[in-house]
């Protein structure tokens, strides 16, 4: 009941409220509905147009191909026409040519059609026929025009080989001239004219001197032929290595002129530094001997022993008496030691059990430049005062 | 008698020994001494010598034989019959490689004369020891074996057998491949005299792989081992498809060509051997030689050439042209008829016209076209001369009045045919009559241009048998023209004319 007082108390308050809240909506309800309203209408105009758009589309559809149908029609039509007439042109044309073979006009019309098209169908098929099995004119014609053109290049070509050849051999043959050429001026070179004395060539009659004269200028006189030394066979280093032989020190060639002035400066004497430039080579005892001459002369050794055919195989006795004895060898062989050689050193000891370490001893053996190169270079580094 | 002096009598009979052999080799150089030493016995002084204990004088002695079998078949027999060829082939295989060059010299100077001296030295069993030659160190003594070799093998099929029998042609075929040059060219030689006589020895050659070693060499600057070398591979290549297809495969056909630019005559004339003996065989081998461009550089061979050295060239434009007529009408854009018309008319030997009749004739038979190129070069009636000329052989006669028939039977070029109705004997002039029968008939221009020219006139005069083939051509032709001017033209019309004025009386009154 409290709560139904309570009720009733507020009901003139809830009316008022009510009446009030009301009021205050009124004012803006208008306004709503014309909104509401814009908003239906440019939405329904959005479904009707696309409506329309869509009508639009199909009857297009439905237009073109209805006016697709028409015309394609009327093309036939058109074609036919073209036909018809093509046809017939063709007839009279044969008809005109084959008028003598009148016979023919009893057969029935069809007939003559279907004749006609067969020979047009033999006609193009025997044209293929020959131009692939038997003979094809442009074919030839394009064989015939390669062939052509391969003989042109190929008679271009040869006639180049033969004038290279040609030119070649042209020029062996001017310098082979011209070297023998060369020769006889040099060996006609005491004809040149001196300063006092006109050569033959270059008589003072004459404007211009001989050509000859200008080649006897350029042509160096022949050497006089020297006694041919004969080389001494010898089988060292320095002869198997060319590089240290050719340019040994004046060897060969002419001497060098007498009157050279001494070069300004603290220079050595020339032939010193020739001396020391064109030394032969002096290989130091290492490099001189052969790296594996132990080897070499154990398996000379070696062949010695198989030639003198000793045999290493143990004694046998032949004789079947002795057959079950075991040799017994002598004290010497039987040693387990064997005897030393004679002058034979020993560097350590021979007890293992005295020695300071495990190892052997290597062998080791240092070239010694310094006293290799004593005295053979001009430098005095290694000179002991 | 000291020592000494007995030494003394030895050593100056060596020296007379010595000096006798080399004296006797010395005039057995020269061909007017060899009669006057033959006469003086020199054979039965050599012969012991052959035996001396002294190795020069063995070598010189052997020399001195070669010398004098070399120069006469005569010699060479005494040679055999004087039981010296065992002595030689035995120490063939014994001496040093002085005396091995010495006695294969000996060997070959006999055995080149004739098939039965080659027979002698191939029964003393000369073959194997020179097949041992072959495998000596010096080359000297190779060359001078594979030369023995093949002059032995040149003969006959026989003899060339019995050398490929004692195992030559391997060894042959490596001395191909030695430095050397002159051993190469001996071998190449030899490997051709061997290969010339049956395509069974041919076989064995190319089955030693000789070809391609061979064809290696094409290139070589020295111009008679390329002789050797090209003659070898003609050889090869005569017999048949096989072996020429064999030699086609070692890929020679560019290189050839370079050969019939050579300087030296014979490399050309073995060029163009070669490539005649490949084009011969068959159509696609010379279609392979047409399109190289070959035929172009042999007709420029035989443009460059003269005598003998064409004949090859010649003969094998003639080949191409008979296979097929599309390979003729090849050889004619490629300029052949000119340059063999030009041979027919300006060569003077016999055979070489012959040769070139022939290749005319065998391209021109082919179509009309080809007839008509033939013709124009004005050919026919330098054939036509030939084939009436006394002087020219008999085989020259045969070969034009062929290729005139050849050539004839295919003409459609009137002006060419024209000439033939006045001077042509009456077997040729069949053959033009019966062209023109052909022609006439459907061409109109043509009909008119006989008329003018004389020709129908020079027709009603010819003479022909009733009821033969000649009269029928002629008939033929008289059916292309009206009666009245065929009767005009005809001999005796004009008498008849004048008998018809005589008789006619004119109409007076």
């Amino acid at each position: 009941m409290a709560t139904l007082a309570r009720l009733q108390a507020r009901s003139t308050t809830v009316a008022h409220q009510y009446y009030y809240r009301n009021s205050v909506v009124d004012v803006f309800r208008k306004k709503e509905n014309d909104a509401a309203v814009k908003i239906q209408s440019w939405f329904r105009g959005c479904q009707v147009r696309a409506y329309i758009r869509y009508l639009h589309r199909v009857a297009t559809i439905i237009q073109k191909q209805w006016r697709g149908y028409l015309g394609r029609q009327h093309y036939q039509l058109i074609v036919k026409l073209a036909y018809y007439t093509m046809k017939m042109n063709l007839y009279n044309a044969m008809a005109v040519r084959e008028a003598e073979f009148r016979d023919y006009e009893a057969s029935s019309v069809s007939a003559e059609i279907w004749g006609r098209a067969t020979t047009k169908i033999q006609r193009r098929w025997r044209g293929y026929k020959i131009r692939k099995y038997c003979f094809n004119y442009f074919y030839l014609k394009e064989y015939l025009k390669a062939v052509s053109e391969t003989n042109d290049a190929v008679r271009k070509a040869l006639e180049e080989f033969a004038e290279m050849k040609e030119r070649e051999e042209k020029k062996a043959d001017l310098e082979r001239e011209e070297k023998k050429r060369d020769y006889q001026a040099r060996k006609m070179h005491y004809l040149l004219s001196t300063k006092q004395v006109p050569g033959i060539y270059n008589s003072p009659f004459r404007k211009d001197p001989d050509p000859w004269e200008l080649r006897l200028q350029q042509a160096k006189p022949l050497t006089h032929r020297r006694p041919k030394v004969k080389t001494k066979h010898s089988v060292s280093l320095s002869s198997w290595l060319a590089c240290t032989s050719a340019r040994s020190f004046s060897r060969s060639g002419t001497l060098p002129p007498i009157d050279r002035k001494r070069c300004q400066g603290p220079f050595r004497d020339v032939a010193e530094v020739w001396e020391q430039r064109y030394k032969p080579l002096e290989p130091t005892l290492r490099v001189a001997e052969p790296m594996d001459g132990l080897n070499e002369a154990r398996a000379q050794l070696q062949r010695q022993e198989w030639t003198r055919n000793v045999n290493d195989n143990m004694f046998l006795p032949f004789s079947s008496y002795h057959k079950n004895k075991k040799y017994i060898p002598t004290m010497h062989l039987s040693s387990k030691y064997g005897a030393d050689a004679y002058g034979s050193q020993h560097f350590r000891d021979e007890n293992p059990k005295k020695w300071i370490c495990d190892k052997d001893f290597q062998t080791v053996l240092p070239s010694f430049d310094l006293f290799s190169k004593y005295g053979k270079l001009y430098s005095k580094a290694g000179q002991i005062v | 008698m000291s020592q000494r002096q007995v030494l003394q009598v030895f050593e100056q009979y060596q020296k007379a020994r010595t000096q006798f052999v080399q004296m006797v080799a010395e005039l057995a150089t020269r061909p007017q001494n060899i009669e006057t030493l033959q006469n003086a016995g020199v054979m039965s002084l050599l012969r012991p010598l052959l035996l001396d204990v002294v190795p020069t004088i063995q070598q010189t002695a052997a020399l001195a034989l070669g010398r004098l079998a070399n120069y006469n078949d005569d010699l060479a027999e005494a040679v055999v019959k004087g039981n010296i060829l065992p002595q030689l082939v035995y120490s063939l295989a014994e001496q040093n490689r002085f005396y091995k060059k010495a006695a294969a010299f000996v060997l070959r100077a006999v055995g080149k004369h004739s098939p039965q001296l080659a027979q002698a030295i191939v029964d003393c069993g000369a073959l194997d020891t020179l097949v041992i030659c072959l495998e000596d160190f010096d080359p000297g003594v190779k060359e001078a074996a594979a030369w023995a070799l093949g002059y032995i093998a040149r003969h006959n099929a026989e003899l060339s057998q019995a050398v490929v029998d004692a195992g030559a042609i391997p060894l042959l075929v490596l001395c191909i491949q030695e430095p050397e040059i002159a051993l190469k060219r001996v071998a190449a030689s030899a490997l051709s005299d061997i290969a010339k006589h049956s395509p069974e020895l041919a076989q064995t050659v190319v089955d030693a792989g000789a070809i391609a070693h061979l064809a290696q060499m094409i290139l070589n600057p020295d111009a008679k081992l390329k002789r050797q070398i090209l003659s070898a591979l003609s050889q090869i290549a005569k017999h048949s498809v096989d072996l020429a297809e064999m030699v086609v495969e070692a890929e020679i056909f560019p290189a050839v060509l370079t050969c019939l630019k050579d300087k030296d005559e014979y490399v050309k004339k073995n060029a163009s051997t070669l490539i005649r003996e490949i084009a011969k065989h068959t159509p696609e081998l010379s279609q392979l030689i047409v399109n190289t461009g070959g035929v172009a550089a042999v007709i420029d061979c035989i443009g460059s050439c003269k005598g003998n050295i064409k004949l090859p060239g010649i003969m094998m434009l003639g080949y191409v042209a008979a296979h097929s007529e599309n390979l003729a009408m090849a050889v004619i854009i490629s300029k052949g008829v000119p340059q063999l018309s030009v041979c027919l008319s300006e060569e003077p030997e016999d055979h070489i016209k012959a040769a070139a009749a022939w290749a005319l004739g065998q391209i021109g038979r082919h179509t009309p076209e080809h007839a008509r190129a033939v013709a124009v070069t004005n050919t026919l009636p330098v054939l036509l001369s030939l084939y009436m000329s006394t002087e020219s052989s008999e085989d020259l006669q045969m070969k034009s009045k062929k290729a005139i028939k050849n050539i004839l039977q295919k003409c459609t070029y009137l002006p060419a045919l024209e000439p033939f109705l006045y001077d042509a004997p009456p077997n040729i002039l069949k053959y033009v009559v019966g062209q023109f029968s052909k022609v006439l008939p459907h061409d109109s221009k043509a009909r008119r241009l006989f008329v003018t020219s004389g020709g129908l006139k020079r027709i009603q005069e010819i003479k022909a048998e009733p009821g033969s083939l000649l009269q029928e051509y002629i008939n033929s032709i008289n059916n292309c023209y009206p009666e009245e001017i065929v009767r005009y033209y005809s001999p005796g019309y004009s008498d008849i004319l004048l008998q018809r004025v005589d008789s006619y009386q004119p109409f007076t009154n």
